[in-house]
């Protein structure tokens, strides 16, 4: 656990059990200078309310979309983010690292 | 992931125990490993390392990319002395992250005045520190000058795990401390694992400067071990 954070697994129990969709997503790998470290979380549910942090802000909102449809299928899915990959022009990560984000669905 | 298995690492986290979640990233099969699992487990040995190391990540192992998520408990920190070095302590280390506790039975310093947010044990080391459960995520320094105090709360913190134990005062200071402790029975190398005088030696003279210096000196056993040099 990196230290002075959220507790966002302890958020990501407690939503679930008020019934609510949620996602984790998880920051697996990183190449260069990446803002979070591996281990990383966001949660999110089912409304787009947010807790944690992935990259320090910049491809948030892709990951948040992404939630939603993993909440909906309840399929896993693997997210690549840098400066090489096309989606950097979506959701790049200003600092030229890359990470890798793994999004799951609690259930 | 599982809530089963959400809930199961968090009453592993709440309790201080470390634990690994195992995820097989094709297919998304999960499973948590607690620390005392390790052993029992398919791929106990790449666990264990990946614990020593003490860093989440993906690996390869029998056929699949599996990521690696390491949860170790939080620093703690427990302070003999409700002193002025532990007024500018408390905050410092709540800031780097660490679990503050301080035990001090005077009740006249262990205030909560002194103390704001700082959880404070007005009670002897003996009736305190075994119910904090030193572990290996603990670092434990005594501060109060008061070898009635100190003392018997070094010898526990040496017969545990804590991964940093440190004492002030001056070297003749620790140099009485020493007999004293050998007199209780505690052997001289558990004695050696004292850092004292404590703090790194940067000339630290108000107790902020010295709260920094054992910070500092905390840090570096807690990130390189016990046996790095500066």
């Amino acid at each position: 656990m990196n230290v002075g954070e959220d507790d966002v697994l302890a958020a990501a129990e407690s939503w679930r059990r008020e019934g609510r969709g949620v996602a984790l997503a998880t920051v697996v790998e990183t190449w260069g200078s990446a803002p979070r470290p591996v281990g990383s979380h966001l949660v999110i549910d089912d409304r787009e309310n947010f807790l944690g942090s992935v990259s320090g802000g910049c491809v948030e909102g892709e990951v948040i979309a992404a939630a939603g449809e993993v909440i909906d299928s309840g399929v896993p899915k693997l997210m690549e983010f840098g400066v090489a990959d096309e989606t950097a022009w979506k959701a790049g990560l200003s600092c030229g690292g890359m990470i890798r984000v793994y999004v799951e669905k609690v259930e | 992931m599982r809530l089963d298995l959400l809930a199961a690492l968090n009453e592993e986290r709440a309790r201080r125990r470390a634990a690994i979640v195992v995820t097989e990233i094709e297919g998304g099969r999960q499973r948590l490993v607690r620390e005392a699992e390790i052993g029992k487990d398919p791929l106990g040995a790449v666990l264990a390392s990946q614990l020593r190391a003490g860093k989440s990540g993906l690996v390869e192992a029998k056929g699949a990319r599996c990521f690696l998520e390491l949860h170790m408990p939080p620093p703690r920190l427990v302070i003999t002395g409700a002193v002025h070095v532990s007024q500018a302590l408390a905050p410092m280390a709540k800031l780097l992250g660490y679990d503050v506790t301080i035990v001090d039975p005077r009740t006249a310093f262990a205030t909560p005045e002194r103390f704001p947010d700082v959880p404070l044990l007005a009670e002897w080391p003996d009736t305190a520190l075994p119910k904090l459960a030193l572990d290996h995520w603990t670092a434990f320094v005594a501060l109060t000058h008061d070898p009635k105090i100190d003392e018997p709360a070094l010898a526990m913190a040496l017969t545990s795990r804590c991964f940093y134990v440190g004492a002030l005062g001056s070297k003749k200071t620790h140099a009485r401390r020493v007999e004293s402790l050998k007199k209780r029975g505690i052997a001289e190398e558990a004695i050696a694992r004292i850092h004292a005088p404590i703090g790194l030696a940067i000339g630290a003279q108000s107790p902020p400067e010295i709260a920094l210096a054992i910070l500092a000196e905390i840090t570096l056993r807690l990130r390189r071990g016990p046996e790095a040099r500066l």
